[in-house]
């Protein structure tokens, strides 16, 4: 291992902040990996509780069920990493207001569902926060493809997408899709935190 | 005479805005993002922008799931 680099890599990190909105399984998944680097702080935010039917792809755990998302993914943080910063927002993110909670964020990972949730919220943070990255994710429902995955880039946006991907509504979501796509945003995070890998 | 739109060939259409475009290429989901030839166009301009011949169009749309 390269300890210099790692060194530099834990300390930048650690000074950190990452906003997630949506704690599903994009956010969840992705909230997990950026605590396993260390990112110093993480911002959660999500208004639903822990269902069964969520236990197939979201990094949550059976005797959670009913539990708080937000609390029940801190509680699953802190086991891993307890000496990171988390704040958590039990809120549903409604137009006009959705930035509120990402305003100390370095940079914001979109991990919402719905295609007009997840449009909304992109819009909201581009014009409220234009200066601040936002990396998004579409397409995520489906299993295999997973070359047809790319990161598209406009400005500040990062979208990670799969074009051909169908609706949610659909098709079917599946643990190694949704995992593989919500480390894809936290790989992006890591570049955007630190700078391209070379 | 054509135009690209996500990498498909399309018909050219004289003074056809953006708004039109996408009406025309049943682009009804959330949008997010419309480029031409790279620049971002702004969404309030959809309606006055027109296309240009030989333009490469790029919308970027978002698909449900998360």
């Amino acid at each position: 291992m390269n300890i210099e680099k790692a060194e530099k890599i834990r300390k930048k990190l650690k000074e950190s902040c990452v906003g997630v909105a949506g704690v599903g399984g994009l956010g969840s998944n992705a909230a997990i990996s950026l605590a396993r680097v260390g990112v110093g702080r993480l911002i959660l935010v999500d208004f639903d509780s822990v269902e069964e039917s969520n236990l197939d792809r979201q990094y949550y755990f059976r005797d959670q069920i009913g539990k708080v998302k937000v609390e029940a993914l801190k509680e699953n943080i802190k086991k891993i990493n307890p000496w990171l910063k988390i704040d958590i927002f039990n809120q549903k993110l409604t137009v006009g207001s959705m930035d509120e909670p990402f305003h100390e964020a370095d940079v914001i990972i979109e991990a919402l569902d719905s295609a007009i949730a997840k449009t909304s919220f992109i819009e909201e943070i581009m014009q409220k926060l234009p200066d601040k990255p936002l990396v998004a994710c579409s397409g995520v429902a489906g299993y295999g493809k997973s070359d047809r995955i790319e990161t598209k880039h406009i400005g500040n946006l990062y979208i990670c997408q799969d074009e051909q991907a169908r609706s949610s509504d659909d098709d079917v979501l599946m643990a190694p899709r949704v995992a593989l796509m919500a480390n894809w945003e936290a790989n992006i995070v890591l570049e955007l935190l630190l700078g391209e890998d070379k | 005479m054509s135009i690209e739109v996500n990498g498909r060939k399309v018909d050219w259409v004289k003074d056809e805005t953006i708004q039109h475009l996408l009406k025309r290429m049943k682009y009804t989901f959330p949008l997010v993002v419309v480029k031409i030839d790279e620049k971002v166009v702004p969404r309030d301009n959809f309606s006055e922008i027109i296309v240009p011949d030989g333009s490469k169009i790029s919308v970027i749309h978002m698909i449900s799931g998360g």
